[in-house]
């Protein structure tokens, strides 16, 4: 009963590299993965995946720009600063917000955050800006700072990288304030007593001894930070836009590797070289995810109290 | 301390600047406002969900099917259908994730397979719900022959929640103290009676919150379903355990994004919206709140 897992873990890795070996196999894997042209159903089908990594990757770099900090804020302030009661209420609501339904997030995308960026945002900060800019008439700076806001500030559509980035910071957080809230709690009371007993201030024992204590346990919390905002799937399917394009820009569309998964399997017919094309992408998702929590379990090895398996 | 992380010969206290104390507090406040972002998110995902969709819930939304193309009527097949995918999917992963804690816990031995075990389940927890799909999609639609069926769904979902289960049962089992078991061991039970007799009952609790955690978890899902159980539209309960069912969450999706009165429908994916997050947060709530019961409960 024991090996239930190794065995579904084998079975996971065989199917999808057996439904996908023929797209690496006729194509050619470096090509399947630095081609730039994702056109899977077009006459001449070109199945680059360049596109749809660069939207993952790109997408995952702007979400941890939020969720790190916010995440390693609510860690240290559930552990360290708030009282118990506060304690007590925050802990089980960032609990829900882990279990929260990603499609509710990712509808809440597409119908707040896009519209507002397109009727609020967007002319504020393309128009209005600019124009403020313009007016201070400082040589150089105005017209450049003002070209930039009119070119790279206005947002065509809400749909895109910086929504869908939005919403999931709403999921990685909860993962990185848990994860690392654990290893913070579980530094030594003495530490810290000893630390003021010298004469720290709060926020010296907590930069200084707390945050170097509990190292191992934080870079576990941001690498599985990550891999959930890397197999968030229903988010940037509704919120990012979908357009399988090499993005440039945080307002352009993406089509990150889940998506373009979730949104093409039920129309590609079954042993296609669609559907082997759509198997090789998870392929990668799954081979990225397996080597993050390689990673992290060998960074977790000084940090054993963890418990993982409960944490995603 | 050996391998301290904190490096000893560096001061710890900086020299103080003025105004030092001042930056800390700051910073402390800062950090403070930042730890609500979660709450505060929360929140309002939830008034917006709540203030449009309230209007909607009626007892017709829950009990009636679909009228007219999708663009009326109630959703009673969507909750009936995470309902029976979600049940179904219990009923298979309860048994396997708690013999297998069982089994970690009071059987196996520190070594190199116990470590193999323990890697592949906390791997298997990071592996993206959409991998799951893809892989439900070409083991029990195709391999196994059940088609978009109910009963390739809730397999999908169980191998998903499995990992979770696990864990939590494993933790559970862990927190019976150690003498529980020499005590019953010592009156002659076997090992076997311990576990059923002493060890189980104790952890149930902890396992039930578990179960009723994943569920939540479960329930909410959309992307390992897609391609393997989820129907547009059905009306009433499923016939068999090989015919797609309707979901909440993927009713959700699909009207949002693929139904062509996208804007029409607004009102019942608002409705739809509500009644999912009422079932996955109510079954959460009921769990944390069972938890901490039992926490303050216990006597050892």
């Amino acid at each position: 009963m024991g090996f239930v897992s190794v065995v579904v873990l084998l079975m996971i890795a065989f199917f999808l590299f057996k439904e996908s070996f023929k797209i690496f196999y006729t194509i050619g894997t470096i090509k399947v993965i630095t081609g730039t042209q994702w056109y899977p159903t077009a006459v001449v089908p070109s199945f680059g995946m360049l596109p749809l990594i660069m939207g993952t990757i790109s997408t995952t770099m702007l979400t941890a720009l939020f969720a790190i900090p916010l995440g390693l804020a609510t860690a240290i302030y559930i552990a360290e600063i708030a009282s118990h009661r506060i304690k007590e209420f925050l802990k089980p609501i960032i609990e829900m917000l882990a279990s929260f339904p990603s499609v509710v997030f990712g509808f809440f995308g597409m119908v707040v955050i896009a519209p507002i960026l397109t009727t609020w945002l967007s002319p504020l900060l393309s128009d209005k800006l600019p124009t403020l800019i313009r007016g201070t008439g400082i040589p150089f700076f105005s017209t450049t700072a003002a070209d930039f806001c009119y070119d790279k500030l206005f947002i065509a559509s809400g749909l895109n990288m910086f929504t869908a980035s939005v919403m999931l910071m709403a999921k990685a957080l909860p993962v990185i304030a848990s994860i690392a809230e654990d290893s913070i709690a579980s530094v030594p009371r003495t530490f810290r007593e000893a630390s003021y007993a010298i004469g720290a201030t709060k926020w010296d024992t907590i930069r200084h001894v707390v945050i170097p204590s509990s190292m191992s346990g934080i870079s576990v919390a941001i690498i599985l930070g990550f891999a959930t905002i890397v197999g968030e799937t229903m988010i940037v399917l509704m919120a990012a836009g979908g357009a399988a394009i090499i993005p440039h820009w945080i307002f352009d569309a993406v089509r990150p590797m889940p998506a373009a998964i979730a949104a093409e399997m039920a129309e590609a017919p079954y042993r296609s070289m669609h559907y082997h094309a759509l198997f090789a992408v998870g392929v990668l998702l799954f081979a990225f995810n397996f080597i993050l929590s390689l990673i992290s379990d060998f960074v977790s090895k000084r940090f054993r109290k963890i418990k993982l398996g409960e944490k995603l | 301390m050996k391998g301290s992380p904190i490096d000893i010969k560096r001061p710890i206290v900086p020299l103080r600047k003025a105004g030092a104390a001042i930056r800390g507090n700051l910073i402390l406040s800062i950090i403070s406002a930042l730890g609500y972002t979660g709450a505060v998110v929360l929140f309002v995902v939830m008034a917006f969900v709540v203030y449009n969709g309230v209007g909607v819930l009626s007892w017709d939304f829950v009990t009636k099917n679909p009228t007219d193309a999708m663009t009326s009527g109630g959703i009673l097949p969507a909750i009936l259908g995470s309902a029976l995918l979600t049940l179904l999917c219990m009923v298979v992963v309860l048994p396997i994730g708690i013999m297998t804690a069982v089994f970690l816990t009071e059987y196996s031995k520190p070594g190199t397979v116990l470590k193999l075990v323990n890697m592949s389940i906390y791997t298997l927890a990071g592996v993206p719900s959409v991998v799951y799909g893809l892989f439900g999609l070409a083991v029990f639609v195709i391999v196994f022959k059940c088609g978009m069926s109910l009963i390739a769904g809730s397999l999908t979902l169980a191998i998903m929640v499995l990992p979770y289960i696990i864990s939590t049962s494993e933790e559970a089992i862990k927190a019976v103290p150690q003498s529980f078991r020499e005590a019953s061991l010592a009156i002659g039970a076997t090992k076997l009676h311990t576990i059923i007799k002493v060890v189980l009952p104790l952890s149930m609790p902890g396992i039930l919150t578990g179960a009723m955690i994943g569920t939540a978890k479960v329930s909410g899902e959309t992307a390992p379903i897609m391609f393997t159980a989820a129907a547009f539209f059905t009306t009433g309960l499923p016939r068999s355990l090989f015919e797609p069912v309707m979901a909440l969450p993927y009713h959700i999706y699909v009207l949002a994004t693929a139904g062509t009165h996208i804007e029409k429908t607004r009102p019942i994916q608002y409705g739809t919206a509500l009644t999912l997050i009422v079932l996955v947060l109510g079954m959460n709530f009921v769990g944390i709140i069972i938890r901490s019961r039992e926490r303050r409960k216990k006597a050892w």
